[in-house]
């Protein structure tokens, strides 16, 4: 993917870089706590996505940050000075929405320019700014239509700049790529990177899509149940997961419980109708205590040897490369593996995780 | 290859059985609106004496009847304005608030009262002994009664009190038809909520309020029962319809009757085409953020 010339992109640098604080956060809906004491920080010119479930707070969290939710506890910094008592319009940060938001009856000119009107920026310098922000997203030449007359890429490409040509210290992005279809989302993507890199401001992007997250972000947040599960760079999160729940989030779709019965060093290893299934511990574990083994679907590979878990096939389907499947063991719970070829529904099959890439967390509740 | 059936041909342009359910519709249309109508602008063209005109030129060549309507219209025009302006600023706090249903209701009541009951209750509130006048005077803003019913405001009172829930029923579901997300862009944008509203929500809303005028106006300008009861029938509230009323059952010419009643319907058409013509200077696409 090319991006627009450079040249103008200087212009764009915000007017003030600063780091952002998010201290102990908290907002409750009635008695449900959608926030429930998030502590960030984040440095000037940083990518983080904020990523989770439905329901997960990373919205609300967004939201508070833009102003258009007050905080029920906590305080929110830029560069030292508490913004959290400002309205959104005094924060001067721009913000990107999943429905695009742009104002229907104003042509994308006016759109993009909506916010230098509000800062009293008129005439030439505003048509200089706003063509040199619709350059950056490619749409000089839909700059007289009704966002009705552009498609749904288009519209969250004017959304974007209508957010950017403010110069904004924060951008805040809110699941921007949801309603697009999967190809348009991944160009997007790239885009929207790159436009980042450009201006320099520091973006929050707020996705449930671990993808987006992982590709676009230089930090990513996961979040559940309105608390930080675990803040790292995508490497750590996909390779190095703290918790359960993460490391469901990041694509280890099998979880196989069963007591430890060996330990050495990092690695430990349970026993599961018989088999020995090894993984990394990535909480102290001790000989005895109930455990569950979390694995990708890539990563539990069907074998010929005989050693292994022994499982029911279920269902598998071709994905280019490998075959996937689905089987069911004893116990009745359900595995998600790999395999190289075809397998008949009903056939037993052995799984055995790939060395060293299964991990091992106690068991909820034990 | 054969030609594709009669059956076929008809449900490529739209015509199947479910057409049929359109006729009962048509039926009362025609029956209920069409034949009344051209019936009536039929008679009001034979009147008692004269030649076919003689209904109207009567009309508007006597002041006592073609002053009724200016005197509508001054009931009319206000009043929806009135209701206009409280139905906004209401809706758009309704929008925001988790127990819709409940201040919905209670602002909806009124439309399920008739005229004559909330006509009845007025006389007593605003009569010179009644609440509204007593406490007036105890706080000391009025010195003695004030006159507010058997007059225009009596009127215009029941008016309000009827025509508002209508009004901000249709403002309230055009208010809520425009997506959140549009004015929170605006707020981040630097928009103060003063400028989110006349920049984004009015033009925006222009096209549904002009359609809620003409309801409302239309409503408001065929008033009788609360122009008799509470107004004074003979004076500052002879609306256009106590003419009609008067020359087609006081006078028993049904004929100046009907003429009236194409009158009072030619007047409302004007109003109604001024006011949505007046709304193509504005936008008028959909007020949603994304792709319809």
């Amino acid at each position: 993917m090319t991006l627009p010339a450079q040249d103008g992109a200087k212009t764009q640098v915000p007017k003030q870089t600063a780091r952002l604080e998010l201290d102990g956060l908290r907002r409750s809906f009635g008695s449900y706590n959608a926030l429930d004491g998030i502590d960030l920080t984040i440095e000037p010119g940083e990518f983080i996505a904020l990523l989770g479930p439905s329901g997960c707070g990373k919205s609300t969290a967004l939201n508070c940050v833009a102003g258009l939710l007050g905080l029920s506890g906590g305080e929110i910094r830029l560069g030292g000075n508490r913004i959290d008592e400002l309205e959104p319009e005094k924060r001067g940060f721009g913000m990107v929405f999943q429905s695009y938001a742009l104002f229907p009856h104003m042509s994308v000119r006016r759109n993009v320019g909506f916010g230098l009107t509000m800062q009293g920026i008129r005439g030439a310098e505003a048509d200089r700014r706003i063509e040199e922000a619709l350059a950056l997203v490619r749409l000089e030449s839909q700059i007289d239509k009704l966002p009705g007359q552009l498609s749904g890429g288009q519209q969250q490409r004017v959304a974007i700049a209508r957010a950017i040509v403010i110069r904004p210290p924060i951008v805040l992005m809110d699941e921007p790529l949801s309603n697009l279809d999967a190809k348009l989302r991944l160009e997007m993507r790239a885009e929207i990177r790159g436009i980042h890199d450009q201006i320099g401001s520091t973006t929050i992007y707020v996705t449930h899509d671990q993808d987006e997250a992982l590709s676009l972000a230089d930090r990513i947040v996961v979040m559940s149940q309105g608390r930080i599960m675990q803040i790292g760079s995508p490497q750590d999160l996909y390779q190095r997961p703290v918790h359960i729940e993460v490391a469901d989030f990041m694509g280890f779709r099998t979880r196989i419980a069963g007591p430890i019965v060996g330990v050495s060093g990092e690695e430990a290893a349970i026993d599961v109708a018989g088999a020995r299934l090894t993984g990394t511990m990535r909480e102290p574990l001790r000989i005895g205590d109930a455990a569950v083994l979390s694995v990708r679907p890539e990563d539990l590979v069907a074998v010929d040897d005989g050693n292994g878990m022994p499982a029911t096939v279920v269902s598998m389907e071709y994905r280019g490369r490998a075959f996937f499947g689905m089987a069911r063991a004893g116990d009745d719970s359900v595995l998600y593996f790999r395999a190289d070829r075809a397998l008949p529904r009903g056939a037993s099959v052995t799984l055995q995780p790939a060395s060293g890439q299964a991990l091992l967390f106690k068991e909820a509740g034990a | 290859m054969r030609a594709p059936s009669l059956r076929t041909r008809l449900a490529s342009r739209g015509f199947d059985g479910t057409t049929l359910l359109v006729l009962p519709g048509l039926a009362v249309m025609l029956g209920l609106f069409i034949y009344p109508f051209f019936y009536g602008l039929a008679d009001s063209l034979m009147p008692k004496e004269g030649v076919w005109y003689a209904n109207y030129a009567n009309f508007f060549s006597d002041p006592f009847q073609y002053r009724t309507i200016a005197a509508t219209l001054w009931l009319a025009i206000p009043v929806t304005i009135v209701n206009l302006a409280f139905a906004v600023p209401i809706a758009f706090r309704v929008r925001l608030m988790t127990r819709q249903r409940l201040l919905t209701t209670i602002l909806v009541l009124p439309i399920t009262l008739g005229t004559v009951f909330v006509a009845d209750g007025l006389l007593t509130f605003l009569g010179p002994q009644g609440w509204f006048n007593r406490v007036m005077i105890l706080v000391g803003l009025f010195d003695g009664p004030v006159k507010l019913t058997n007059n225009y405001w009596g009127v215009f009172a029941s008016l309000v009190i009827t025509g508002f829930p209508f009004a901000f029923l249709l403002t309230l579901s055009y208010v809520t038809g425009i997506d959140p997300a549009i004015e929170q862009a605006a707020a981040t944008l630097g928009a103060s909520p003063r400028q989110r509203f006349m920049r984004v929500f009015l033009p925006l809303l222009v096209p549904g309020l002009a359609v809620t005028f003409c309801l409302a106006f239309v409503q408001a300008f065929a008033v009788f029962p609360s122009a008799v009861l509470l107004g004074s029938p003979a004076g500052s509230t002879r609306v256009i319809s106590i003419a009609a009323y008067q020359a087609a059952f006081e006078q028993y010419d049904h004929s100046l009757g009907s003429a009236i009643a194409m009158i009072m319907g030619a007047v409302e058409l004007v109003i109604v085409l001024l006011v949505l013509g007046s709304r193509s200077l504005f936008y008028r696409g959909p007020t949603g953020g994304t792709k319809g």
